[in-house]
């Protein structure tokens, strides 16, 4: 039973990444219609900055995160300038070829300015350190970190899309482009704005990434992100609540699949779990099958 | 108001619109009307910016406003309840409400607009924190037609607002169309239902196979024996 606690204890942190990465990959969708292959690069470099801010910089571990936000939040924006926008009214198969591309070019170029090795993430200091028991129950600060950080960016999120002006005009753009544009709202402007919020959120679990795994390198990026597009998936790809929910599934059923059986299969854990969504209800857990009224 | 000057419109190879010319004057209830495929909708479109012509104007107040984008139109007081009512679906009924207000900041004017929406269409009241697609196809079309009027349009654009409604409340659509235009709105109504249209309408034009190929007052056209036997079933 304790072993069970503490697989779903480390299942929750893990799936706190998995969640922020499949926001981005799920709002992305709900907009443009379009799996942002990059988006798991974007992680990556996310847990770049943060290797450089605490290292070359020696910024703290809070000031590194606003500054992993950051950076990533003007790399995907301008990656949707650069690489989508101009394709807004082509073929979706374009834009998808485009994003594979546009994901190599970022591994690549990574590669080529901090080199292809692993690099060990800083050791955390401070109020960073140290664990808690609970009976047999051990919960590292930096789970703690994580999972708070990640409601956090979580709640604020959901303020943005349920509350306010931009957050509106998201939801009115995924919903009917055209209607929106009746509206007054300026798409690009909105599709940007998505674009940035995604990142931002990727940016965060780079970072936090690097609390979980100690480790990073330029193609990092690849498995957490295709498991974070199958939680996406498995949530009901567009749906913001969704991504959550799967995210946090996924990542508690990769633990306990590593904790009880054969870590091999964890992988393939995911994979069949993909599979299982698309056979059994292809809109995913949230999604409704479209309907439409005369 | 409103001129359209020889706008022509292409899909691709298709000619949608060749040569279209309509004026819309200040206070009136301007109908568009013609059988599927004529392009009344592209009309509307091109008209708020969704569609650009290959060239022709469209002139509000003498001003031509074919390089605007569909914001600045909306800002400049056009305002349209597309074909299809397209409401948000997943949104609720005011916050769709409030999407029609999205470029105005007049936080107590929106509220009073808001209260004359509700006043049209009380329905709308009782039902404003449902989800938009829960509601029925009529109450949809209110939903549309009151959204639209939440940017405080000068011309509202409505396209087949009674399109899939039962005979009573296609009554009461045209009834609040006329009461809109009362209150000062002017309005250029697309529709297939000729005769509801015609009866209301100061000034209509017909179109087919993309051409304005005849015009006139609503009388006028409702004792045209062509008009009659293409539209209004004899
Ligand atoms: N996006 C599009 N791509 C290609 N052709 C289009 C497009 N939109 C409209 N058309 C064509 O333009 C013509 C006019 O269409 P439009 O929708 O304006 O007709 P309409 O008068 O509104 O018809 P209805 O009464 O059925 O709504 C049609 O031949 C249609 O097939
Ligand atoms: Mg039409």
């Amino acid at each position: 039973m304790e072993q069970l606690f503490q697989q779903i204890i480390n299942g929750i942190s893990l799936g706190s990444i998995y969640a922020l990465i499949a926001l981005g990959y799920t709002m992305v969708y709900g907009i443009i219609k379009l799996i942002n292959f990059a988006h798991s690069d974007i992680y990556m470099l996310g847990a770049f900055i943060g290797y450089f801010s605490m290292t070359t910089l020696k910024l703290g571990f809070i000031p590194s995160l606003f500054l992993s936000m950051l950076f990533c939040t003007i790399i995907g924006v301008v990656i949707e300038k650069v690489a989508y926008k101009p394709l807004r009214n082509a073929t979706r198969i374009a834009v998808l070829i485009t994003a594979i591309g546009v994901s190599l070019f970022i591994e690549y170029t990574t590669m080529a300015i901090a080199g292809a090795g692993v690099r060990a993430y800083p050791q955390m200091t401070g109020f960073l350190t140290g664990a808690y028991r609970l009976g047999s129950v051990n919960i590292t600060v930096h789970q703690i970190v994580i999972v708070s950080i990640t409601i956090i960016l979580m709640v604020s999120l959901q303020f943005i899309v349920k509350k306010t002006r931009i957050g509106k005009a998201m939801r009115a753009v995924s919903l009917d482009r055209d209607a929106a544009e009746l509206m007054g709202i300026n798409v690009d402007t909105t599709i940007s704005f998505t674009f940035a919020l995604g990142s931002a959120l990727a940016g965060a679990a780079g970072i936090l990434v690097g609390l979980y795994y100690n480790s990073i390198n330029p193609l990092m990026g690849m498995l957490p992100g295709i498991k974070a597009f199958v939680a996406a998936v498995f949530g009901g790809i567009g749906i913001i609540p969704g991504a959550m929910i799967g995210g946090y599934f996924i990542g508690i059923v990769e633990v306990l699949v590593s904790g009880y059986s054969n870590s091999l299969y964890r992988d393939g854990v995911v994979f069949a779990i993909l599979i299982l969504v698309l056979i059994i209800k292809p809109t995913g857990l949230l999604g409704k099958n479209s309907r439409e009224k005369v | 108001m409103l001129e359209i000057k020889n706008i022509n419109v292409h899909f691709g190879v298709i000619h949608a619109l060749k040569g279209v010319s309509l004026t819309v004057n200040e206070g009136e209830i301007v109908t568009l009307i013609g059988a599927n495929g004529a392009g009344k909708t592209t009309t509307l479109r091109t008209v708020s910016g969704l569609k650009k012509p290959t060239d022709g104007q469209i002139l509000l107040e003498g001003k031509d406003i074919i390089s605007s984008s569909p914001q600045d139109r909306v800002l400049m007081g056009i305002s349209q309840a597309p074909e299809g009512r397209r409401v948000f679906s997943a949104m609720t009924v005011l916050e769709n409400l409030e999407l029609g207000a999205y470029l105005r900041r007049d936080k107590k004017e929106i509220a009073k607009d808001l209260e004359k929406v509700y006043n049209h269409f009380p329905i709308l009241a009782d039902r404003k924190k449902q989800l938009a697609g829960t509601l029925s196809g009529g109450e949809q079309q209110m939903l549309a037609i009151g959204r639209a009027m939440m940017s405080r349009p000068r011309i509202l654009l409505l396209d087949e607002p009674s399109m899939g409604l039962a005979p009573l409340f296609v009554q009461e659509i045209f009834n609040i169309i006329r009461d809109i235009n009362k209150a000062g709105t002017t309005i250029l109504l697309v529709e297939q239902n000729a005769s509801m249209a015609l009866q209301i309408a100061n000034r209509a034009y017909v179109m087919e196979t993309g051409s304005i190929v005849l015009s006139g007052t609503g009388s006028e056209l409702m004792q045209s024996d062509d008009i009659k036997k293409a539209y209004l079933g004899g």
